[in-house]
C-alpha cells in the first residue's frame, strides 16, 4: 500500500517536472518577445511545415469529402432530402473533420519531423554547440517553429474543408446527379461565418498549438540516442492524437452551448 | 600563477549519486595551451560544460575573466560565451548549413558586419585551417577530420579569448591528427587564446601543453608540466601517462566476486 502510494507521488512528480520543461519551453520561446530578426527563418519553417503539408492534405480532404458524399447520399436519398447533401457535408468538414482530420495529419507529418530533427540536432551536438556561441537555441531553433505551426495548422484545417467540399460536390452533383443550385444554395444559406466557420478556426488554432508545442517538446527534451529519438517521435504523434481527438470533445461542449 | 583565466574552485558536481567532481580546484592561466587528461568517463567534457555554464555545479566557483559562472543571469551567460570557442568531438557543425554558413554563423548572429566583410573573415579562417576549398559542401560530405577543423574555424570565427577543444585527437589519421595538432599550436601562439584541451591521448597532448592537469574519480590526482608529470612517481599518475592496464585505477567496472558470479545459478538473470 505504501509502496504503491511512493510510486503514484513518484509518477506525478515525473509528470509535474515533465510539464515545467514544456512551460520553460513556451515561456521562453514564445511568451518572451519573438525577435523580427528571426522572420526569414519563421518564414522557411511555414515552408517546411505547411507548404510541404499540402499535398497530403488535399488529398486526404478530397477523399473526405467524397466519401461523405457517397454515404450521405445514401441516406438523405431514402427521404428525398439530397439537396441538403451539400449543407451536411459542408458544416461536418468545417465544424469537425477539417479541423481534426488535418491536425492528426499534420502530427504524422510535420509534427514528427520536427521531433525528429530537433532531437537529432540534440544527439549531434548542435543545440550545445549553438549555447556555446552564446545563441539561445529556444530562441532560433524552437520559436520558429511553434510561430510556424501556430500560423499554419488553421490554414492547412481551411484547406482541407474547401478541397472536401470541391470533392463532396464532384461526387454529389457530378456523377450522382444532385441539383447543383440546391446543392450549393442550401449550403450558402446554412452555413454561418461566426457560428460555424469561426469555431472551426478557433478549433484548428487550439490544435494547432497543441500539436506543435508537443512536437518541439518532445525533441527538445528527448533522450539523446536512437533509441530515445525514436521513442520521442511515437510520442510526439500519439500525444497529439490523443490531444487532439479529446481537446476537440472539450472545445465542441463549450463553444456549440450544450 | 601571475595571472589566471579561468579558475575554479572546490567545484563540486554530482550526477546523480555519483560525484564527478570532487572539490576539483583548477587554475588556467592566461593565453597557455592546458590540458585536462583523465581515463573517459572521468567528466573531462563535463567540466568544458561546467566552465562554458551549460551544467551547474553543486557548490564551489568558476570564475572566468573574474566573472562568476554560475551566478550569471542566462543574458550574460550568453555574452560571457560570445567570448569562447569550443570545438566538439563530433564537430556538432550545423547540417543544413554549407561550411562556408557554418563558419559565418556565429558572425552573422553577434555582428553587423556587411556581407562582403563576413565573406572576408570567413575565407581567412577557412583559410586559416585549410579548407577554404571547400566552402561549398556540406557537413554529411566531410570527413572526420575535416569536420573537425571547420568546426575550429567556426570557434574562432569571432576571435574569441578562450578555445575549448572537447577530445580534439580522438579517431583521426595520422596526418589528420598532425594537422589539428599543428592548428592548435598555431592558434595558441599567433592570437595568444587561452586554449583548454581535454583529451585522453598522451603524447599529442603533451607535445603542445603547457600545463597538464589529470583528473580521477573525481579528484585531480597531478598536475605540472609534461615533462614534469613524467618524472612524478606518484603511480596513480604513472599509470596513467605510461598506460598500464591495471594499477591504482582499476581496469575492472566495480563487481561482484568473479568465482562466486561464474558458480552461480543463472535464474535471476534474463539475458536483455
Amino acid at each position: 500500500m505504501l509502496s504503491r502510494l511512493r510510486r503514484i507521488g513518484q509518477y506525478s512528480l515525473i509528470v509535474l517536472a515533465t510539464l515545467g520543461r514544456a512551460g520553460h519551453i513556451w515561456w521562453q520561446a514564445v511568451w518572451r518577445r519573438p525577435r523580427l530578426r528571426n522572420l526569414h527563418l519563421v518564414i522557411r519553417q511555414i515552408y517546411q511545415l505547411g507548404v510541404l503539408s499540402v499535398v497530403i492534405i488535399a488529398m486526404s480532404g478530397f477523399s473526405i469529402g467524397a466519401v461523405l458524399a457517397l454515404q450521405g447520399y445514401n441516406q438523405l436519398v431514402k427521404y428525398g432530402s439530397e439537396s441538403a447533401l451539400g449543407l451536411g457535408v459542408a458544416l461536418v468538414l468545417v465544424m469537425e473533420i477539417g479541423p481534426v482530420v488535418s491536425a492528426l495529419l499534420f502530427a504524422g507529418r510535420a509534427g514528427s519531423a520536427v521531433t525528429a530533427e530537433i532531437g537529432l540536432m540534440k544527439a549531434t551536438e548542435q543545440l550545445s554547440s549553438m549555447e556555446m556561441m552564446g545563441v539561445d537555441p529556444l530562441q532560433r531553433i524552437v520559436a520558429p517553429r511553434l510561430w510556424a505551426g501556430f500560423i499554419v495548422m488553421p490554414i492547412l484545417a481551411l484547406m482541407f474543408s474547401v478541397i472536401g467540399i470541391w470533392g463532396a460536390s464532384l461526387v454529389g452533383v457530378d456523377w450522382l446527379g444532385v441539383y447543383e443550385g440546391s446543392f450549393w444554395s442550401a449550403m450558402q444559406e446554412g452555413v454561418d461565418f461566426r457560428s460555424h466557420v469561426l469555431k472551426g478556426i478557433i478549433k484548428s488554432v487550439v490544435f494547432g498549438i497543441v500539436v506543435t508545442w508537443i512536437a518541439v517538446f518532445q525533441g527538445y527534451d528527448t533522450i539523446p540516442t536512437s533509441e530515445g529519438i525514436a521513442a520521442a517521435t511515437t510520442r510526439t504523434v500519439v500525444y497529439s492524437s490523443v490531444a487532439v481527438l479529446v481537446l476537440d470533445f472539450f472545445l465542441t461542449l463549450v463553444m456549440f452551448n450544450f | 600563477m601571475s595571472d589566471s583565466h579561468i579558475i575554479l574552485e572546490k567545484v563540486v558536481y554530482l550526477r546523480g549519486q555519483r560525484r564527478i567532481f570532487d572539490e576539483v580546484s583548477i587554475e588556467i592561466p592566461r593565453g597557455k595551451i592546458v590540458a585536462v587528461m583523465g581515463p573517459s568517463g572521468a567528466g573531462k567534457t563535463t567540466l568544458l560544460k561546467l566552465i562554458g555554464g551549460q551544467l551547474q555545479p553543486e557548490s564551489g566557483s568558476i570564475r572566468v575573466s573574474g566573472l562568476e559562472i554560475p551566478r550569471l543571469s542566462r543574458s550574460e551567460l550568453f555574452d560571457v560565451r560570445k567570448t569562447m570557442g569550443m570545438m566538439f568531438q563530433s564537430g556538432a557543425l550545423f547540417s543544413d548549413l554549407s561550411v562556408f554558413e557554418n563558419v559565418a554563423f556565429p558572425l552573422r548572429i553577434h555582428t553587423n558586419l556587411p556581407d562582403d566583410m563576413i565573406r572576408d573573415l570567413v575565407l581567412l579562417k577557412l583559410q586559416s585551417v585549410g579548407l577554404r576549398g571547400a566552402r561549398r559542401l556540406f557537413p554529411s560530405e566531410l570527413s572526420g577530420g575535416m569536420s573537425r577543423r571547420v568546426a575550429l574555424a567556426r570557434a574562432i570565427a569571432l576571435d574569441p579569448e578562450i578555445i575549448m577543444y572537447d577530445e580534439p585527437f580522438t579517431g583521426l589519421d595520422p596526418i589528420a591528427l598532425g594537422v589539428i595538432v599543428d592548428l592548435i599550436k598555431t592558434l595558441n601562439s599567433v592570437y595568444g587564446t587561452t586554449s583548454i584541451i581535454v583529451s585522453h591521448d598522451i603524447p599529442e597532448t603533451a607535445s603542445i601543453a603547457d600545463l597538464i592537469y589529470i583528473i580521477s574519480d573525481g579528484k585531480v590526482i597531478g598536475s605540472g608540466t609534461p615533462r614534469e608529470l613524467f618524472e612524478q612517481d606518484s603511480p596513480r599518475v604513472h599509470q596513467f601517462i605510461k598506460g598500464l592496464p591495471d594499477g591504482p585505477v582499476p581496469f575492472h567496472y566495480p563487481a561482484n566476486d568473479y568465482e562466486e558470479e561464474l558458480m552461480r545459478v543463472p535464474d535471476t538473470e534474463r539475458p536483455f
